[in-house]
Parts: C-alpha cells; structure tokens; sequence
C-alpha cells in the first residue's frame, strides 16, 4: 500500500484509447494482446500459466497482490504474461505461508504493469470493441513513440507461439513402474496437469512441442496428453499433423484447452478467434451425457467451431456445452478412446469440480 | 410451467415479528420468492404475524394469513385452502421451527402437503450440535474439538478435558442466544448454568475455543441434480470471536489464496451434499488457523439466511427467488440469470469491487447492558456499502450508520488516550474499527494491534493508509492547496467532504466547493453479477471516483425515494414498507422511480423494485451528488422515517423539490417552541412545558409546571434518553446526563399527564380534504413509548365525543400544517380531556399496521396524493375490518440477560405483530390490559 511513491505510467490501446495510473513491478514496457480474468482468487497461477504467454493482463478484482506469492502456487517456472494492469495493487501482503510480496515477485520476473486503472471500463471497451493489442509503459511518456511500438506488435491471430513456452527436452515426471506410461506432449503445460496425472499414478514423460511420433513412440507410450498453450491453433500445422498420427495410434488421447483445438483441427473441424475470449473460474459447463453441471476454469481465445461439430457428427460427440453461450466445451471420437475439453480440469485456480475427467483418462488407460 | 406438475398451491411461513438475529432480511426473501413461485403460474399463500411487511402485501401474495405463527394457525388455514406444498426454508429459525413442530404432530401428513426446499432431518442434523459434529468427522471434515453436556456435571468433566478459554453454545437456539466464550475457569459454572437454561433441550456443546482465527462463510445453491454453485464468500474482519452477525466483514474475501479457497469450496460442497436431499440455499461457515491455514467447519445452516440477503445485495445474485425456483423442481441450468438476463443461472458471481457490511447497535437503548460483543449477536441492524476499493466500501460503511458519524475517524469524535484505547480494543464493543483507527493514529505498532484484536494485517494495514493520508493532508491549509491527484486519492479511499473538512479545520461548503471546480465528482457503476463481463440488464448501481459512469440519466419525470438505512429501534421494517410502496405507486404516476438506501436487509433495496436502484449511504454528499445527476422532478422524504425527513432541510435550502409537505411545515412541526404557539392559536390544548438550557433553567421550570415531568433532549429520536422525573433530585440527575451525552442541546420539560390514556392518528390531508386513516388506542397508559404500546384499533374505551374531538385536532392541525401526504398526531386523554403531545408529518409505524388491518392501500394513496396527480376524493376508501385489530411490541430482552424488561419514554421493541380479535372478550386482549401498567417505569 505505500503508494506514497510511485511512479505514473500510460496504457494505450490499438484503438487509440489511453489510460493514466502508476507504475507496478518493473519499471519499463510491454506490449501484447489486451485479456482480462474475472477470477477472485489465484493470480499468481494465472500469471505463471503458459497460456497467458504474450498477453496484457486486465484483473477484475479489485485489490491485487493481497496474500503474495508462495512458490507451490506457480503453473511453471515464470510468469508468462507480458504484463499486468490492475485496480488496486498491494505492495505489501498477508499470508503467514507466504514467500514473498507480489511486487518483488513481478520485479524478479521483470514484468512491467501500471495499477490505479479504471479496470471495469477497460473490460466494458473490450467487451463491446473485441480483443485488441495494448502497450504499457512507464518510462515512455510520448504517445507518438508508444504507438510506434503498438504497430510493431504483432496480432493474435494467426500467431504461433507454443515455441515459446514449451521444453526444449523431453523430461520425465511420476511414478517411473507405473503401468500408465503417458506422453505429454508440451505446447505449454501448466504444472497443475502434471500433478494431477502424477497424482493418479501415472508415469509421465514431456515431449517438446516439436518432437517427433517416432522420437514419442520409442519410449512406448500407453496413452497421450496434448495440453494447454498460447496461440492460434491454426498457425500449427506441424503439432496438427503430429496429432493426426497420435490420433490414429488407438491409445488413448486426452486434450486440453490448445490440445482440444488440435484435436478438432486433426479431425478436419474449424478453430476460430472468439470476440473477447473466456477467462475466469467461474464458467459454467454442462455435461451432456450426465446432465450434471460444472463451475471450470478457462482460458481461451480460441474456439471449436460449432457447425462444423455439427457437419461431423458421425464421428463427432459433443460432450460439454457451455451454458452461457452454447459453444463447444468437450467432446469425444465416436468409438475411439479420446476426448478433449476447451476448459482446465485441473483448474489452479479454480473450482475443482471438473477433476473427474482425469480420472475418466486413467479409466481410458487402465482398459487399454 | 413448474416442474412438479403436482404442486400448484404452495405456502410460504414467514418470519414473525423483528428481533434481534432475525430481521427484515425474511421479508426480502419472502416476497422474492413469492413472486418467484407466482411467475411459474402457482398459487402463493402467506402465513406471518407481522403486519409491515411486503410479504403480506395482495401485491406479493395471492392468500395473505395475518396470523400467529402457530400449529393452530397452520391447521385453520389448510382446513380452509387446499395447499400441496409449503416451503418453509424463506422465513428464518422461526419458519422452520413451525414447519418442525407441524410435522411433529402430523399436521402436513393429515394434510398432505409436501415439504418443499428442506429437509428436516437434515435441520435437525445441523441444530444438534452434537450430531453436526460426528456427521463433520464422518464425512472427513475437521471440527473444533468439543463435548456435550446435559448435565452441570458433565460440562464441568467437558472443561476440564478441553482448558480454558472455551465456548458455551446451547442448542436449539437462534442467533447464539445462552451462549459465550468462557475466559476463566471461575466464570465458568455460572456460563455453563445460562446456557443449560437457554437451551429448550438444556444441551449444550462445549468447544475449544479458536479465538483469533480468520472467519469466513460461502452462500451456497444446491438443485435436485446435486449441482452446487457458491454464490459469494465473505470474509469477516473480525475474527473467530465475535458472532458473525456483529462482525464487519467484507466480499470478496481479501486475504485468501486459491488454494486455500478451493479447499474451503471443496469442503462446502461436501457438507451440503452430506446434508439429505434438498433444494435451496445453504450458509457454510469456516474458520482458518492463520499460521497454517487448516480448516475447519463452523456450522452449516441449510436455508435462506441473514447472510444470504447480503450475498445476494453483494453480488446481484437473487438467492431467495432462484432458491424458490429450485424448491419446485427446477435445475441450476434451467434458469437464466435475472442480472443478464442471457447466461446462466449456474455460475459463481464474479465481483469487480468490495463490498463491507457493518452491523447497526443500540445498545443506548439498553440501559445496564453488557455492550461486550461475543457468541451472542448483539445488533439490531446493517448497512452495506460498495466500492471499488476496501478503504472506499469501509469508510462508506460508517457514513451509511446514521450515528454522526462523518467515516472512519477524522469527524472530531476521535479518542486520545492510548490507555483508554487499547483497553477497549481489548473488550471489543461497537466501536472497535474506530478505536483501532484510534490506536494506528498514535503509533501503535501494526503488529501489536494484530495480536490484540486478531484481525487480519491486511485490514490493519488498510487502515493505517488512512492514518498516513490524514498526516500528508494535515499540511494543507485551504482546500485549495490540495493537488488533484492527492484529492482523487482521498476521495477514492472514501473521504467525505466533511472528513477533509475536519483535517484541515476548514469548512465542509469550501471542501465541496473546490473538489467541485477541480471536476471530482462520483461516476456510477453497475452491480452485474459477472465483472462487466457480459451485459447486465439491471439498473443497480454505487458511486466511486473512477473514469467511467455507466448511470446515464434519462429524460423522463422521476422521483427519488430516500431510504431509511440501517434497522434500529424506532426505526425499522415498517419505513421500508412505506417506501416500496412509494416507489410502486410514483411508477403507477408515470414517473421513474429511483432509490436510495444502504440497507441490505429490506425489499426496497431489492434491484427490481425501482426502475432505479442506488445502493448508497443515505448521507448529504452522496444524495447531494446523485441528485446533481438524475436533476429528478422532486424528492420524497416523507416515507424514509426520521433519516430522510432530516434531509428535507438541506433540499429545501438548495431548491430541491421536496415531494408532499413542504419544509417549513415539516419544521414547524418539529420545532416544540413554534408548534406549542400554533397549538395555542388553534385552541387545541397539550402538556404544560418548557425548553431549559441548562438544569437550573429546568429547577425553575419545574415550579411552573409540576412533576411528575417527562424531560428529554431536543431534536432526538424514538425518545431516545428521555426519562420520567418525580423530584428535582432526579430532575437535576436526568438533565446533568443529557447534556453529557447531548452537549450544545437543549432539554424539554413536559408536564407528564399520570394514568392518562394514550392514542394516534394517523391521516393523509390533499390540502382540500382531511381522510383519517385510523384512530388506534393504547392499552399501556401515558408513559409508555408508543413503539413500545399495544394498539388497538379502532379505539375499544375512548367515548364518542373525546374521538370527535381527536378527529377535530387532527383535522385543525393537517390544514394549520398544510400537509400534503401524511402525518400522524400523538393524544393523551385524561378525564376526557383530550391534549395533543405530537404531530409528525410524515409516514409513521403505524401506518403499515392500518394499511393492513383495513385492507386499504393507504401508502399508495398518500404517495399519489403527494405527487398531486391524484386528490383524496379520487379514491373510494373502503375499510375492511370486523372486530379489533391490536398493534402488540415485540422485544429482544432476552439478548440482554443484565436488562429487565422496563418499559418508559425511551422506545425498546425491536418488532412488531398484528393480532385480530373479535370482541374485546378475547382471551388475548384481557390479559394484555391486565398487565397495561405493570412495566411502566422511569
């Protein structure tokens, strides 16, 4: 809270639009597509998300940085947002847990952000405007030259970015005598899925996005994860004809958020930008097949088109339907053993009501 | 259509009369879901014995019962209708326990009417603290460790097991009543003797005690599917230690990570799906141990609750009307959210501010009691206030109070004294946020603040931001000096005016003035459930200093309500009534209607009551603010109680129009000296009197006019601190005390009329036409508050010519104070001499109970005529009532063991009920006026 010193610092957005309010971690400049997260709780998980990777960061809730940072609470190991606009920011925090303040933290990731921005307006101006690029700076105070910058920025669509985020090497994680031996495949996973596939028991190896299915094959997989990541999926025609192959293993596939898209994309269905995205903990889900409903987690800006969900059918199962706007959330391969939803099972954070689809996997495994 | 095609008659049991821990929130969800139920095509019937609520309004319910909530009641109304459900889970403990009773003795079997939204096996789980406890270690839930007794021997074995501090709670009992911590081992066989009595089973738990622990609760919604939804977490900022009911406690929760809140959910959901089969809305709360955050479960209360009103206000999210829907068979995914009318209503409500509630005390009006705050929940009201910070929702809050208060601290009523500070903080009280301002202000270290009271570093840091806001603005020395930037800051962290004002030892008008010029002035943003995410059809907004306004003011006509804020004695339900109906009836005239309250509790608050709904203090800067927005065609102070008519001053020297009586008459009314001469020039007679300005003054006025006197301060209200006197020894006593709590008044000498009798009129006048809407007597005698009275209406002893004679005055006095809308004027009768004691010119708390005894819609014709589109002979009036209809008061005493149930000048009764009797034969009404004088005291 000691806002007694601080430093201002200028938001400028695509449509020309500018916002005045005060510098928080690094003092700099960031650029990247405007998204903004309605959760109240978790920010350090949303910040840490490789998906995240390349966007500004609009947090709804109005007081940020309250409780700090701990260090089991990062999705991976650094903050992938490019930067962070927020209401209120807390210098200091209070959690007896706690490792450090969150303006430490951000400064030790070298992220710039600006607080004391009327946060609700900029939701309302994407809201009605769509998702657009912004620039924050607070050591740059020439519009002109922050402009400049914004046309250098490149836009969403159309942009690969899983190499950004993904490992370089495969690794190994989990139980290596497990009988559930899953390839992982990183297009930026969150380490939330790893826990929870380790947690099940499973035997885990990651592969780069860029591996090949010979190189993946050769450890003898049982099963396959294709996870979360940044990006438009149809810039990835590479991981696309990667997944083609996996498909047509007859192991088991599970898909999640990017790995979903993929899916669809191998299969022959459409991606498509969506107007500002969904991003929060609080989406509701129905399940199709038990008439049940769940609260997820999600982060996306890409979508499974609807139509042609429909137009394949005969292969096709739609799964899990979103209650608010009717679009795609999960579906299933008729007859085939995989299954893919938009959303975060393994939240972090977020609601833990749709952690049964890990366990729906294993299922998948155990009768394989 | 509903989803049971077998239900189509349902009944609603309401929540009685007010008392502490059960308030005007169950007249919220009540009515919400009956007009919930209403809209599936059902056929709603409403049983509950207190006549100032909407829910016993023909406007919210096809059946209205006024009647005692009794078995007996229970039966003559299913002996007279056919009702295939009742869904009791809406009007609180009191509800439930009449639901339990009549399925006790196999009254809804013999019947057959379903028991909708409960299941009382599942009641009876989580009422039994014992049985709660074990089902916790069933399902893998901690608990606190604890022990039952039933006996003096077995609590003192619990105590010696458990150590000291720990907690005493009775079971079977509501709002903690019986119950407390226990300090010390000497203290203890007298608690565990209260608590064993309080108990109607003479049970009780005793708990370790997890003082200092973080204290939160999650409103839930479960359907018949099983799918839950937390409709809002609230943290408390007092922790484990003081019932949540006293506690200041804030949304969303500050302080929690998600890991520790995905527990807390996980663990909700648990308990409630553990909890039988039912469908509504469910209240959960937790404690954390602040060092390594472990959980554990408090209780779990399975209905609609206190806390689910203020879930709902908090996130727009109506828990009563879908918690209805749920009740009859609908599932979560069924239904739409009302706020965006296109997403669902299955989804937890995302806030993009923070809300704080504050609870309202009295405890002025409890002479001798024990103003500890503890297991027992003590307040008799709330306020709500949102922001878009924690320091703007929170100072906001102490402006909402209507105590004097100008927000948290900088108002001049700041303590100095670090002894006198820390002692209090160490026995937390009402004023504990005030006091730690207090104690930040002086240095006290943060730290040692945190060990003292157990709240949150967060929040103390907070609020010491204030202290350090305060200490850079003590530099300036005109307003003019203050940077835009720096004031922006002030405003944003909630500063009124008059705060800053205070700081720099400078006028208010100059503060007002230049903040003006510099162009600060309040944007309004929208209450939308989902953080602008999507849409929101629902005008519900607050104020905060932020770029944008979303507010935008139509041209249409409008009219503002002021609301009455927070409940307190004197002032309650009974306003929130007039106004809904104001607002109903200025709709019904063609204008928009607009509100402005800080209550969550009432229905007028309710988003879709008004066509425009300001969740605001009622505070001068805010009004002010909001009517430099909407420019509305005039203001009714009339329907708000004593809160809004205060305002109508500072209207009528700004040229705001004020709807109805106009200022002046208002203020000859209430000036004693003015009204006295008017009184004289009418030839009407009242009480000797005087005006003292100090107790010598008083002496002389005594000689004068004789004791037994009535003294009290000028310019209060509810009689507070007024006082029979018999001598000047207690004179002089009485007078001494009012300008020690009072200094800069002045005190009134009445001539207190002995054994006389008292009544009330309440009357709407259109400046042509005088319409008297009922005369009521009073059992008690003079000396009693009215509040406080039993009346009877119409009167059941007065003669003939004395009721004339009243009629005559009221007549005389309506035109001499050219109202337009309503007054209600105060008599007493001695030897059929009939005097007048008050006039005041606006709704009063009678006049819900003549409304509804007659069967007339007397606030919807007052406002109309207020308004002047209509005159009273526009209206056929037509008065249905057989019999007698008495007024009876209901108290919170047993909040107050220390308290005897004295009753004088000053008002007590928390509530009220209505009670219809045939002839004055009636068993009910001759012990009532057997007892007429019993607790008459000074």
């Amino acid at each position: 809270m000691s806002r007694e010193s601080f430093k201002p610092a200028l938001l400028l957005l695509e449509d020309g639009s500018l916002f005045h309010g005060r510098s928080v971690g690094k003092v700099g400049t960031a650029t990247g597509e405007l998204c903004f997260n309605t959760g109240m709780t978790g920010y350090q998980e949303i910040f840490t998300d490789p998906s995240y990777y390349g966007q500004l960061m609009v947090m709804t809730n109005v007081h940020i940085g309250n409780y700090g940072t701990h260090k089991d609470e990062n999705e991976s190991d650094s903050v992938k947002i490019s930067g962070l606009i927020v209401k209120n920011f807390n210098q200091g925090y209070s959690r007896q847990l706690g490792d450090s303040s969150l303006q430490d933290y951000l400064e030790d990731n070298a992220v710039v952000g600006i607080s004391d921005i009327d946060t609700r307006a900029l939701v309302r101006h994407i809201r009605s405007k769509g998702a657009m690029n912004a620039v924050i700076s607070s050591e740059i105070d020439d519009v002109n030259e922050l402009n400049k910058i914004l046309a250098s920025t490149p836009n969403m669509k159309g942009l690969e970015l899983a190499s950004k985020v993904s490992t370089e090497k495969p690794y190994s994680k989990g139980d290596y005598t497990s009988n559930y031996r899953v390839a992982v495949m990183d297009f930026g996973v969150k380490r939330s899925i790893l826990k929870n596939l380790e947690k099940r028991g499973c035997n885990l190896r990651v592969f780069p996005h860029n591996a090949s299915f010979e190189e993946i094959n050769q450890w003898g997989p049982d099963g396959y994860f294709l996870s979360n990541g940044p990006g438009d999926p149809a810039a990835m025609d590479d991981a696309v004809e990667l997944t083609k192959l996996i498909l047509d293993s007859g192991k088991p596939v599970f898909g999640i958020c990017l790995g979903h898209q993929l899916i669809a994309r191998a299969i022959g269905m459409k991606t498509y930008k969506m107007f500002y995205g969904h991003r929060g903990i609080n989406h509701p889900v129905i399940n199709v097949k038990t008439g049940l409903s769940e609260i997820t987690s999600q982060n996306h800006g890409f979508g499974v088109d609807k139509e042609s969900a429909e137009r394949m059918s005969d292969v096709v199962d739609v799964t899990h339907v979103n209650l608010n706007d009717d679009s795609i959330e999960g579906f299933a391969l008729k007859n085939k053993k995989i299954f893919s939803v938009q959303y975060h099972p393994e939240a972090s954070p977020g609601p833990h009501d749709s952690r049964y689809l890990f366990d729906q996997f294993l299922k998948l495994l155990s009768e394989n | 259509m509903p989803k049971d095609p077998s239900i189509r008659s349902i009944l609603i049991i309401g929540s009685g009369p007010i008392v502490i821990g059960q308030a005007c929130e169950f007249d919220y969800s009540g009515s919400q879901a009956s007009r919930s139920l209403r809209e599936e095509g059902i056929e709603v019937s409403l049983i509950n014995s207190n006549p100032a609520t909407i829910m016993t309004d023909p406007l919210t319910a096809d059946h209205i019962y006024l009647l005692p909530l009794t078995p007996d009641s229970i039966v003559s109304i299913l002996e007279e209708r056919q009702i295939d459900a009742v869904l009791p889970t809406m009007g609180g403990q009191t509800a439930l326990n009449l639901a339990i009773e009549a399925s006790k003795l196999g009254i809804w079997e013999k019947y057959n009417v379903k028991l909708i939204g409960v299941d009382l096996d599942a009641i009876e789980l989580t009422e039994n603290r014992e049985m709660f406890r074990q089902h916790m270690i069933n399902i893998g839930i901690k608990v606190a460790p604890s022990y039952i007794a039933n006996s003096f021997l077995e609590g003192k074995e619990a105590a010696q097991k458990l150590g000291f501090p720990l907690v005493i709670r009775p079971s079977y009992t509501l709002g903690g009543t019986g119950g407390g911590f226990v300090h010390k081992e000497e203290d203890f066989p007298e608690a565990l003797k209260r608590g064993l009595n309080a108990s109607p089973t003479h049970e009780v738990l005793i708990d370790k005690a997890v003082l200092g622990w973080k204290e939160y609760e999650l409103e839930l919604l479960r359907d018949k599917k099983d799918n839950v939804v937390i409709i809002c977490t609230v943290e408390n900022l007092d922790p484990m230690g003081i019932h949540t009911g006293d506690s200041i406690t804030v949304a969303p929760a500050m302080t929690l990570s998600d890991t520790a809140y995905q527990n807390m959910r996980n663990a909700a959901i648990k308990m409630m799906r553990s909890l039988g089969n039912f469908s509504g809305g469910c209240n959960v709360q937790f404690a954390i141990n602040p060092v390594d955050e472990e959980l554990i479960a408090v209780e779990i209360n399975p209905r609609v609750s206190r806390s689910s009103a203020l879930a709902s206000k908090a996130t727009g999210y109506p828990i009563a009307k879908v918690a209805a829907k749920l009740a009859l068979g609908y599932s979560l995914d069924e239904l739409k959210n009302v706020i965006t009318q296109t997403t669902s209503a299955f989804f937890e409500p995302a806030l993009d501010y923070v809300i704080v509630k504050m609870p309202r005390w009295n405890f002025d009006k409890f002479y001798g009691s024990d103003n500890l705050l503890g297991l027992q929940m003590k307040s008799v009201g709330e306020v709500m206030a949102i922001g878009r910070s924690f320091l703007e929702a929170m100072q906001k809050a102490c402006q909402s109070q209507e105590n004097n208060r100008m927000g948290l601290g900088a108002d001049m009523k700041e303590w100095i004294r670090t002894d006198d500070i820390l002692h209090r903080l160490e026995s937390p009280s009402d004023d504990r946020i005030y006091r730690l301002k207090d104690a930040l202000r002086l240095g006290v270290p943060e730290r040692t603040l945190h060990t003292m009271t157990g709240i949150d570093p967060w929040f103390i840091r907070q609020i010491k931001h204030l202290v350090n806001l305060e200490e850079k603005l003590m530099r300036y020395n005109v307003a003019e000096d203050i940077p835009l930037d720096f004031f922006r800051e002030l405003k944003q962290c909630g500063y009124s005016d008059a705060q800053i004002a205070w700081v720099l030892r400078i006028n208010e008008e100059e503060v007002t003035r230049q903040r003006l010029k510099l162009g600060l002035t309040r944007t309004y943003k929208t209450v939308d459930t989902c953080a602008a995410e999507f849409d929101a059809k629902t005008p519900y907004f607050y104020s905060t200093f932020d770029g944008e306004n979303e507010s935008i003011p139509s041209e249409n006509k409008k009219i503002i309500v002021l609301g009455s804020g927070p409940n307190r004695i004197g002032q309650g339900i009974e306003f929130d009534y007039c106004c809904v109906h104001g607002l109903f009836a200025i709709k019904e005239a063609g204008y928009e209607s607009i509100m402005i309250n800080c209550n969550p509790e009432t229905v007028s608050t309710d988003f879709d009551i008004a066509d425009k709904l300001y969740f605001e203090p009622v505070f001068k800067e805010h009004i002010d603010e909001i009517i430099a927005l909407e420019k509305p065609d005039g203001v009714i102070v009339q329907l708000g109680g004593q809160t809004a008519l205060k305002m109508a001053k500072d209207f009528h020297e700004n040229g705001v129009p004020i709807i109805g009586t106009d200022y002046p008459s208002m203020d000859l009314a209430e000036d004693r000296g003015s009204f006295s001469d008017m009184l004289k020039a009418l030839n009407i007679p009242y009480p000797r009197y005087g005006v003292a300005k100090n107790a010598e003054e008083a002496l002389d006025l005594a000689r004068e006019i004789g004791y037994p006197m009535l003294v009290r301060p000028s310019y209060v209200l509810g009689g507070q601190a007024m006082r029979i006197v018999i001598n000047d020894q207690e004179l002089e006593r009485t007078v001494l005390n009012i300008f020690k709590h009072f200094p800069d008044n002045r005190v009134l000498v009445d001539q207190f009329l002995e054994r006389a009798k008292e009544a009330e009129i309440d009357a709407i006048c259109d400046g042509e036409e005088v319409h008297i809407m009922g005369i009521m007597e009073h059992i008690e005698p003079a000396g009693i508050h009215s509040g406080d009275s039993s009346a009877v209406l119409p009167p059941y002893s007065l003669s003939e010519d004395v009721i004339n004679t009243m009629i005559e005055y009221a007549r005389k006095l309506a035109f001499a104070l050219n109202i337009r809308g309503l007054i209600n004027i105060q008599f007493a009768i001695k030897n059929d001499n009939v005097f007048v004691i008050e006039a005041n010119p606006r709704a009063s708390r009678t006049t819900p109970f003549i409304a509804k005894a007659y069967n007339v819609p007397y606030l919807k014709i007052a406002t109309l005529v207020m308004l002047g589109t209509h005159k009273l002979k526009d209206f056929e009036i037509l008065k249905e009532l057989t019999g007698y209809a008495i007024k009876v008061p209901v108290f919170s005493f047993e909040k107050f063991p220390n308290v005897d149930k004295q009753l004088g000048p000053e008002m007590k009764s928390t509530g009220e009920a209505i009670q219809f009797i045939k002839d004055l034969k009636d068993p009910y009404f001759r012990e009532l006026d057997r007892n007429r004088s019993m607790y008459l005291h000074q």
